[in-house]
């Protein structure tokens, strides 16, 4: 028989404990679903709450399952420290995002259920992704991520530049699928297996033309996913043609999906042959810097703005992953627990000014930075708050964006790669230089317009509890940074 | 009072930060809001003095009133802040002009207004100031070090003059630079010390077996960041620039205590923890501090702006301190901190004096001013004081930093080029030369001559205010004091000075 099927046959004990905050989030996204079947028009909205309320059901059985560390489905999903704390990340991002969006979608009467439904099931994605260790399960939460972040993209069906940026998106996400499928076929046929653990133990021996072909295959995949440059081109003309809190989600919680399907595959299944892969990593992560801040520089409108911080953001994860070298175990520690550090900071800070440019647009619908001249003197609270985010990702106090840049540093001289530390360095000045223009625009100059931006509730109290977390992992970075620490593999 | 021991240095660093979130949940009042931002700067500076009443004197090499607490355990960072005799005097410093700017803000808030942000930031600067002073903690060093980038950069952005945004923008890029190169040296540091500690006084056996390479290198890595801050000819141009535009109390705070940080960062942190690389270095800071003082005092002479004027002057003044850390000698570095202390008291005193001219002349232009001293004369009797302060009479204040730094010259530490250092002094004795060349020439044409026709009138010109003499008496007592009984810091600080320069075998 062939021994496939007898696999199939056998049915896998299931821990359900362990599958709990999967299990909530995707009961949440069926019942939105269904809730908006037989919702009235005007009473739509209604699948926010509920989508928040599943979310913080599903956060709560992540909290349930702290400490517990186990292995179910045969092997291909595992609950440990590490995914318990994207799982943790994934919701509270997934909740700044409903709070974006919430007037955004109310307002502009798109398709609300679908949306929320849409959102959930990508988050749904994150959570499975974070405790995938096969490739099957992996390249599946992967799909889960990004294919209903397609269709969220073009959810303003009417919009020419939704449509581009949605064509883009797929035919990029496709691609990329392609390359990754392709890739991890090799890397059955060398091994022959797709348990991340098994594939780690066989690897080695492979034919080594084949393992670098196919972890390379792999790894361009992955870059396409995280818009590391030079695959990079489809990410801002997405984000600008998207709904604002859908740009908002890709630049976060998705890419940070691809960011943990990329550690796991790194560090789970190929870090014996690390040495093939981290010096490719350290030229995307140099290019991916040095490219994203260049074209930042010229930019004109806030959302291109922060798609290209973002490209460049990722660029200093991307360091993490080119310190692996198979001699240095502490050093590889270090690396890993920079890269989650730097994931999450990065989620909340970049979301916090996402938040505040979706803030920002919804009356007057702009998002040029030209508009934003003395929106000090109309929104303090506002101009405050979007201030403290972007001199965050510029990596300066009061806020926590320096203890990610600190960790990611120390790893960098741990690991005694002193070219990337001085490429990160000067990355970080011409970084600053456009995160304060855009500040001098706002505190500096005057405005044109004196009336106050008004911003709602919900969005004030997302970028609040945004900033306040930021500035309490700035005063005790331990919150975070000992949850980094449990975390490694 | 022994919760001091424990608790003096983080509340004079936090209380203002705790201010800062109180001002933010305020109404937006303008009297609530100078009380309330008064009263923490005030309490910061009580926080100081029990801080110093505490301070046992006779144990000055010691670092004292000392926190030692985890922090961030997975990098092996610590909450360890603690005073020395090195350390306080730039604490009280910093807690005093602190408190006196805020009076001095009470007289005056410039364009555009919002007393409720200026406060804030004023605020965070001190917490940032004063953690610098305080943090034995690599880590906790560099975050109270950046901390004072961004209120700086929104001080002159906002109520900077006509070319704040170059300034501004300038500052914060110039300084980030430095410090990122002096974090890669922080680092590197940690993963030599091999217990992978940040501890400032931990790390000072770690090096003593490293390679000659190594040490330059790390040593060059921190030069970057303090010689900027500081600033270092040829890193001072960001200086005149954002002191010229800068606001009032931004220029007295940046000259009077952010600069310190810099200098202070040498004896702290790259002297005693690379005294092998500091031999190295001594005669490159000896000569780039020299030269700063010779091109401080000629660009002086060039300048038509007073603020712009006194800026230049702070590169001559700095280079003096600088010169004396060079010489890695006991007089030496004592000048270095007295000259520090007594720059901060004196260059803060005349850019209060140079804001307080322009709101009575609308005007910086020397040119343009002429007279004040019979217009306004306790105004003018208060400029000449300063200025004369400032050139080094002896009996005043700026006199022993910089005689105390030439006397180090003459005979630096074993090790040095015993002739760099004698002609060093000399041209540094030019520089004294110099400086009362442009001070005494900058006081004949602002105070001495007759009132030009436009301000003949008198309108809108006032002698000095109440409000402005509360902000001003201490600093001109504390010149004076300083100036005719030295001892009264040099005790303080000759003990961990004594400790620093006894490495270099001096």
């Amino acid at each position: 028989m062939n021994p496939l099927l007898a696999q199939s046959v056998t049915q896998p004990s299931v821990d359900w404990h362990a599958l709990a905050p999967e299990l909530v989030m995707a009961g949440t996204a069926c019942l939105v679903l269904v809730a908006d079947l037989f919702l009235p028009r005007n009473a739509k909205w209604i699948a926010m709450p509920l989508s928040a309320a599943g979310i913080i059901g599903t956060l709560a059985a992540v909290v349930s399952l702290i400490n517990t560390e186990t292995t179910t489905l045969a092997g291909t999903f595992e609950v440990d420290a590490f995914s318990l704390l994207f799982k943790g990340l994934f919701c509270v991002l997934g909740l700044i995002i409903l709070a974006i969006s919430f007037h955004y979608f109310r307002a502009g009467s798109y398709y609300q259920g679908e949306y929320y439904f849409l959102l959930l099931c990508s988050l749904f994605g994150g959570l499975v992704i974070a405790s995938a260790r096969d490739l099957i399960s992996l390249f599946i939460a992967l799909e889960l991520i990004s294919i209903p972040g397609i269709v969220m993209v073009a959810l303003r069906k009417g919009d020419a530049r939704a449509n581009e940026g949605a064509l883009k998106f797929f035919l990029f996400s496709v691609l990329s699928s392609a390359v990754m499928l392709y890739g991890m076929s090799l890397v059955y046929g060398v091994t022959g297996s797709t348990i991340l653990s098994e594939i780690r133990t066989s690897i080695g021996s492979g034919d080594e033309p084949l393992v670098v072909l196919s972890v390379f295959f792999v790894v361009v995949g992955f870059a396409f996913k995280i818009s590391a440059v030079p695959f990079h081109f489809w990410a801002p003309d997405t984000y600008e043609g998207a709904p604002s809190p859908v740009a908002a989600f890709l630049s976060t919680a998705s890419k940070i999906g691809g960011f943990v399907g990329l550690l796991v595959l790194m560090f789970k299944a190929f870090p014996e042959v690390a040495d093939t892969w981290a010096p490719v990593f350290a030229v995307l992560a140099a290019l991916t810097m040095t490219v994203g801040n260049l074209i930042a520089l010229r930019q004109q409108h806030v959302i291109r703005l922060l798609a290209y911080s973002g490209i460049a953001q990722s660029g200093y994860i991307l360091v993490c992953l080119a310190l692996i070298n198979p001699g240095n175990p502490d050093a590889n520690e270090q690396a890993f627990a920079a890269a989650v550090i730097y994931l999450a900071i990065y989620g909340i800070m970049d979301l916090g000014a996402f938040a505040a440019a979706v803030a920002f647009a919804r009356r007057g619908g702009t998002y040029f930075i030209s508009d934003y001249a003395g929106l000090w003197q109309r929104s303090p609270v506002l101009a405050l708050l979007f201030g403290g985010f972007l001199i965050s990702l510029a990596g300066a106090p009061p806020m926590a964006g320096l203890i990610a840049k600190l960790f990611v540093f120390a790893a960098t001289i741990e690991a005694e790669v002193y070219w990337l530390a001085i490429v990160m360095g000067v990355n970080t000045v011409i970084a600053a230089w456009y995160y304060l223009a855009l500040i001098k625009k706002m505190f500096f100059e005057t405005p044109e317009l004196d009336e106050p931006v008004e911003v709602p509730y919900l969005l004030s109290a997302a970028m609040g509890i945004a900033a306040a977390l930021l500035v309490a992992l700035l005063v005790y970075p331990p919150l975070l940074t000992n949850l980094a620490d449990r975390s490694i593999f | 009072m022994s919760w001091v021991d424990d608790w003096g240095l983080s509340l004079a660093t936090f209380l203002p930060a705790l201010g800062v979130v109180i001002l933010m949940f305020l109404p937006n009042r303008e009297s609530l809001v100078k009380i309330t931002g008064t009263a923490f700067a005030g309490l910061a500076l009580i926080a100081g003095i029990l801080c110093a009443v505490r301070f046992d004197y006779s144990r000055g090499d010691q670092i004292q009133l000392e926190v030692d607490s985890t922090w961030i355990e997975t990098i092996g960072a610590r909450y360890h802040v603690g005073a020395d005799g090195m350390s306080l005097p730039l604490l009280l410093l910093s807690v005093l002009v602190c408190f006196l700017c805020m009076v001095y803000m009470w007289w005056h808030i410039p364009e555009p207004g919002k007393p409720k942000a200026f406060f804030a930031l004023v605020l965070l600067l001190e917490t940032g100031m004063n953690g610098t002073f305080v943090a034995l903690d690599l880590i906790l060093f560099f975050i109270f070090f950046e901390l004072v980038l961004v209120p700086m950069y929104f001080m002159i952005g906002i109520w900077g003059g006509p070319d704040r945004d170059y300034a501004s923008v300038k500052f914060f890029l110039y300084t980030l630079f430095g410090s990122i190169f002096m974090l890669l040296g922080f680092l590197a540091l940690w993963i030599h010390s091999g217990a992978e500690t940040f501890d400032i006084i931990a790390l000072r056996e770690s090096t003593a077996g490293a390679s000659e390479l190594f040490q330059n290198l790390v040593f060059l890595g921190l030069f970057l960041g303090f010689a900027i801050k500081v600033p270092m000819w040829p890193f001072h141009t960001w200086l005149p620039d954002a002191h010229t535009e800068a606001p009032t109390v931004g220029s007295v705070l940046l000259a009077a205590v952010l600069l310190k940080m810099g200098t202070y960062g040498f004896i702290r942190i790259a002297l005693p923890i690379l005294p092998d690389a500091a031999v190295t270095f001594a005669p490159v800071i000896g000569i780039l501090a020299v030269i700063g003082i010779i091109w401080g005092s000629l660009c002086c002479f060039a300048q038509t702006d007073l603020k712009r004027l006194i800026a230049f002057s702070s590169v001559g003044h700095m280079g003096f301190v600088m010169l004396g850390i060079a010489t890695l000698t006991d007089t030496g570095i004592n000048g270095a901190i007295f000259g520090m202390v007594a720059h901060g008291l004196i260059t803060g005193m005349l850019f209060f004096l140079a804001g307080s001219i322009h709101e009575r002349y609308h005007t910086r232009e020397i040119a343009a001013l002429g007279g004040v001293l019979k217009q306004i004369p306790r105004f003018g009797s208060v400029f000449s004081f300063a200025a004369i302060a400032s050139l080094g009479l002896p009996g005043l204040a700026g006199f022993w930093g910089e005689m105390l730094a030439l006397l180090g010259a003459y005979q630096p530490a074993p090790g040095l080029n015993v002739e760099l250092f004698r002609v060093l002094m000399v041209i540094g004795g030019i520089g004294t030369v110099l400086t009362a060349g442009y001070l005494l020439w900058t006081v004949q044409r602002v105070n001495l001559g007759t009132v030009p026709d436009k301000f003949a009138s008198g309108k809108g010109i006032f002698d000095v205010e109440r409000l402005e003499w509360t902000a001003w008496v201490p600093l001109l007592l504390l010149i004076v004091v300083a100036g005719f009984y030295p001892a009264l810091l040099t005790n303080v600080t000759a003990d961990a000075v004594g400790g620093l320069a006894g490495i270099f075998g001096a």
